[in-house]
């Protein structure tokens, strides 16, 4: 258990930036996850903790020790660091049987014998692979190298863990079953953990903060999953952790008018949440902004709702509906349970008019630089 | 806070990186400077008018001509017959299929020279069996057959050098995508349409990369031409190199002339690997899947047996035919006798044991290959480790001087050591084995790199990372996961090595001393005194050496393979 704090870390490669300037503290006994798209730089962060790679500037802290600090150039080997790893691809040793895997730390910190193979056969029956110790590699499936990547990381009861997407190669059904293990397992040892994962769902379930980087590696915000979801900084942070609709608008006279189109959408959002999203900004007649909500928080209606819409799309997913709702050349996802769909009756075909409201929107300033294309 | 480090002065990665670019530069950078420079340069003065005017000397000259003709003409020859029993093989019902495929194979165990000898031996037209036999037979006044000629020569090459092209253009064709061939079949096309517009084109990468491998290696080549061209006056670029050499007792100025033909061989060289690269790289290729899969086969009907036949026969002229020529030779008990049992004798093999000059042969093949292949395998497995996994600065030197010896040919190799290690540096080893085994190093380490860097290319980074992270140091992870991992790459480049190393002539020719010849010397010595009878009977067991060194090592890589 000791903290991770990054002061000011920057990292090229070649004339590629990777990270620029990053400042960050894991507290002691957290699981901390940072997301983001593949190739934005998370990958880097973990290989700096792990001493895979120098920073060019900053310094990176684990506990009381400063491993690394670029002005001076220098890096504590990652044998020095105390850490533990699992990689993406495992990275079992495909000539040492399970045991010897898990041993392998062990053996590197000189621990006697038979205290080193009773740590090791206690940490693979933490992984629920008791009985097939004396396997090599291939004869296991993906899931069983996974577990056993994490039985070594954890056999040393190493002060930190990284881990790198280490369930993007498993199928979807181990993946749910392997995160819940994986934050049972942290919370049983109490080390302070690094995840980094594209996977917004992984992220959400098992972190205490969660991280969310941009392509350029850069933060756009740290929170609880709870503030991540449902505070998003900006849109990018809206549309990583969800599909999101945007509605690009234009503020005159205190409304707010449709870009495409032109046609009139909503007033302006009452002054507290103006406040509390744009940063105190007024905004002016003739200002871009940018209207967000998840596709569950449009509401669809025969009858009511400020909106005219066309249905143009529908897609039946089994428990949810899915539309895709043309509101004066801007195009909505809605998602409504199919049963609450056809109890009040809101199943639209495609061509159908409907009426468009929203449970709840968010309100971003600008256009959202890109950030606009509707999943 | 507390710093626990002190930055260490020197990495172990900087010393395997320095000593990785020692080795290199050593053994092949110095070499390689010293002969541009040589050809360059004459009494410290830039001198192309002196280079250009050996270049035209008419004996230079023709050899550069000659070169060019045996190597243009083996390649046709060598491809044709490659890309034909290739087809054969891959893509016809042919019976006995998979043996035939190991018999195409064979020809690259029989050294290329001794098989010339063999051939030397039948078809030679003065005493030549088969041409005395055929002159008997129809009564004619001269040989039909002349082997000693361009033309023998080129045909002796392609017999033995076909294997390139054969086993590129076999693998091409049974890895290639059936699917491509089916559709265009749907479409309506014949057989020979597809095999035109579809399946020539597809292989066609394979069979260009095949033949500028037949093209590089003839080019370059010593053994047939030597012993079927040197008696008529006939030379291509590195028997003129040696005969120059030679007949003026190693001057300097027979070895200036030497270093500007080596010029022209390492330029043709490093185009010809030039070009082969760009083939190899162009995306048509990746048509050809990893995959093996069933390809479309051609029924051939009335022509099945015949054509069997036909590849039987073959086999048998350019394997068996010579093989047994030279044991049968080789127990004559004088040469141009026939070959009757009470003209044969044991008497003649047991002697190469008991001969000093033939013992002290075999003994110095024996432990300078095996020593050599140690060495090289090991600088190698090095080598390869900073070019493939580490990221040292300065390591693009590694990566130019890494690619040096792939494009250095056997005679190019000779000169250079004989310019670097006769005493111009303070060590003098001409005349001593170490000479011939620094020139192996230099000759094989291509090999050793190639197939390290495979092998390495198989560990993935984080394999090494993940051990790092478990507390192991970098020396700790090298010896308990990277090398258990490279293990059998390490030990197939062993093996890549001491083979061939075991049978150079090439590269040993210019550099044996009297008391440091190797088995290919030997036999090529004997042969210039008129000892053929000796030089088949060493020959003889050279090739069973040969034989169950490969065989045995086959066993040994196929029981390795089983236990990964």
């Amino acid at each position: 258990m000791s903290e991770i704090e990054f002061r000011s870390v920057s990292k090229s490669f070649g004339e590629k930036k990777v990270l620029k300037n990053l400042s960050f503290l894991i507290r002691p006994g957290e699981c901390f996850t940072i997301l983001g798209p593949s190739g934005c730089g998370k990958t880097i962060v973990v290989r700096l903790i792990a001493g895979f790679e120098t920073p060019d500037e900053g310094t990176i802290r684990i506990g009381t020790t400063t491993v690394a600090d670029g002005s001076k150039g220098y890096a504590l080997p990652p044998e020095n660091r105390n850490i533990g790893v699992v990689f993406q691809d495992y990275a079992v040793w495909p000539h040492m049987t399970v045991l010897e895997n898990v041993l392998y730390p062990l053996k590197m910190q000189k621990v006697p014998k038979e205290e080193a193979i009773q740590r090791a056969k206690a940490a693979v029956r933490q992984v629920n692979m008791e009985g097939l110790e004396d396997r090599l590699p291939y004869q296991l499936s993906g899931g069983q190298q996974q577990r056993v990547a994490l039985a070594r990381a954890l056999v040393s009861k190493p002060a930190i863990l990284l881990l790198d997407e280490p369930l993007s190669n498993l199928d979807a059904n181990l993946r749910e079953e392997m995160r819940f293990e994986i934050k049972q397992l942290q919370k049983s040892t109490n080390s302070t953990l690094l995840y980094v994962t594209h996977d917004q769902e992984v992220a959400l379930a098992i972190s205490d903060r969660i991280a969310v980087m941009n392509e350029k590696g850069e933060f756009q915000q740290v929170g609880t999953p709870e503030e991540v979801y449902d505070q998003p900084a900006n849109p990018f942070v809206f549309r990583f952790l969800g599909i999101a609709n945007f509605i690009p608008l234009r503020a005159r006279d205190g409304k707010t008018f449709l870009v495409s189109g032109g046609k009139e959408f909503l007033s302006l959002p009452d002054p507290v949440q103006k406040e509390m999203i744009a940063h105190k900004e007024v905004w002016k007649d003739g200002e871009k902004l940018l209207a967000a909500c998840r596709p569950m928080e449009v509401e669809l209606s025969r009858t009511t709702g400020p909106l005219e819409g066309k249905v143009v799309r529908k897609a039946l997913l089994g428990p949810i509906i899915d539309y895709r709702i043309d509101i004066g050349g801007t195009i909505l996802r809605a998602q409504l349970q199919t049963e609450e769909g056809s109890m009040k009756d809101l199943l639209f075909e495609e061509g159908d008019s409907c009426r468009v409201g929203f449970s709840r929107l968010l309100w971003f300033p600008g256009n959202g630089e890109g950030e606009v294309a509707n999943g | 806070m507390v710093d626990v480090f002190t930055k260490p002065k020197i990495s172990a990665a900087q010393i395997v990186l320095v000593f990785s670019v020692l080795v290199l530069v050593i053994v092949v950078g110095i070499p390689v400077i010293l002969i541009f420079l040589t050809a360059f340069f004459e009494d410290g003065k830039l001198n192309i008018p002196g280079f250009v005017q050996i270049l035209k000397d008419p004996d230079t000259y023709q050899a550069l001509w000659n070169s060019l003709i045996i190597a243009f003409g083996t390649t046709l020859c060598a491809t044709i017959v490659g890309v034909f029993f290739a087809w054969l093989v891959a893509r016809t019902d042919l019976p006995f299929k998979k043996t035939m495929k190991a018999l195409f194979l064979v020809p690259f165990m029989l050294p290329s020279f001794i098989g010339a000898l063999a051939w030397k031996v039948l078809l030679s037209p003065r005493a030549g069996y088969i041409n005395k036999f055929l002159m008997a037979i129809f009564g004619l006044e001269k040989a039909p057959i002349d082997i000693m000629s361009m033309g023998g020569i080129i045909v002796i090459e392609s017999m033995y050098l076909f294997p390139f092209v054969f086993l590129q253009v076999e693998s091409a064709l049974e890895r290639m995508d059936p699917t491509l061939e089916e559709s265009a079949r749907i479409s309506g096309a014949g057989l020979l349409t597809i095999t035109r517009k579809i399946t020539l084109p597809l292989v066609l990468p394979s069979i260009l990369s095949g033949a500028l491998l037949v093209a590089l290696y003839s080019l370059a080549h010593f053994g047939v031409p030597a012993i079927l061209g040197t008696e008529k006056g006939i030379y291509n670029i590195p028997t003129k190199i040696y005969e120059r050499i030679y007949s003026s007792g190693g001057s300097f100025r027979a070895i200036r002339v030497g270093t500007i033909l080596s010029t022209i061989l390492v330029i043709s060289a490093a185009l010809i690997l030039k070009a082969q690269d760009l083939l190899l790289k162009k995306g048509k290729y990746q048509i050809i899947a990893g995959k093996s899969m069933r390809p479309m086969l051609l029924k051939l009907r009335a022509l099945r047996t015949p054509l069997l036949i036909v590849s039987i026969l073959y086999i048998g002229t350019t394997v068996i035919l010579p093989t047994v020529t030279i044991f049968l030779v080789g127990g004559l008990k004088t040469y141009g006798l026939s070959f009757e049992i009470k003209n044969l004798t044991w008497a003649n093999y047991l002697e190469i044991f008991r001969w000093k000059m033939t013992k002290d042969a075999i003994w110095n093949s024996v432990y300078l290959s095996l020593g050599a292949a140690l060495v090289t395998m090991l600088a190698g497995t090095m080598i390869s480790y900073v070019i493939v996994k580490s990221r040292p600065k300065g390591k693009f030197i590694l990566e130019l001087l890494g690619v040096l010896p792939f494009s250095l040919p056997g005679t190019v190799i000779a000169l250079g050591v004989i310019l670097t290690w006769s005493g111009r540096f303070g060590i003098n080893l001409y005349n001593t084995p170490w000479i011939i085994f620094v020139a192996y190093i230099a000759r094989y380490m291509a090999f050793s790199l190639k197939s390290n860097s495979a092998a390495l290319q198989q560990v993935s980074d984080s394999l090494e990372e993940a051990s790092r992270a478990c507390g192991a140091t970098h020396f700790q992870t090298l010896k308990n996961i990277v090398l258990p991992l490279i293990r059998p790459g390490m030990i197939s480049a062993f093996f890549l090595i001491f083979l061939p190393a075991l049978r150079e002539l090439t590269t040993s020719v210019l550099l044996y001393g009297p008391t440091t010849r190797t088995i290919g010397v030997a036999i090529y010595a004997l042969n210039e005194d008129g000892e053929t009878v000796r030089a088949a009977a060493l020959a003889s067991v050279a090739l069973v050496i040969i034989l169950l060194g490969e065989t045995s090592i086959r066993n040994f890589l196929a029981r390795l393979q089983k236990q990964e």
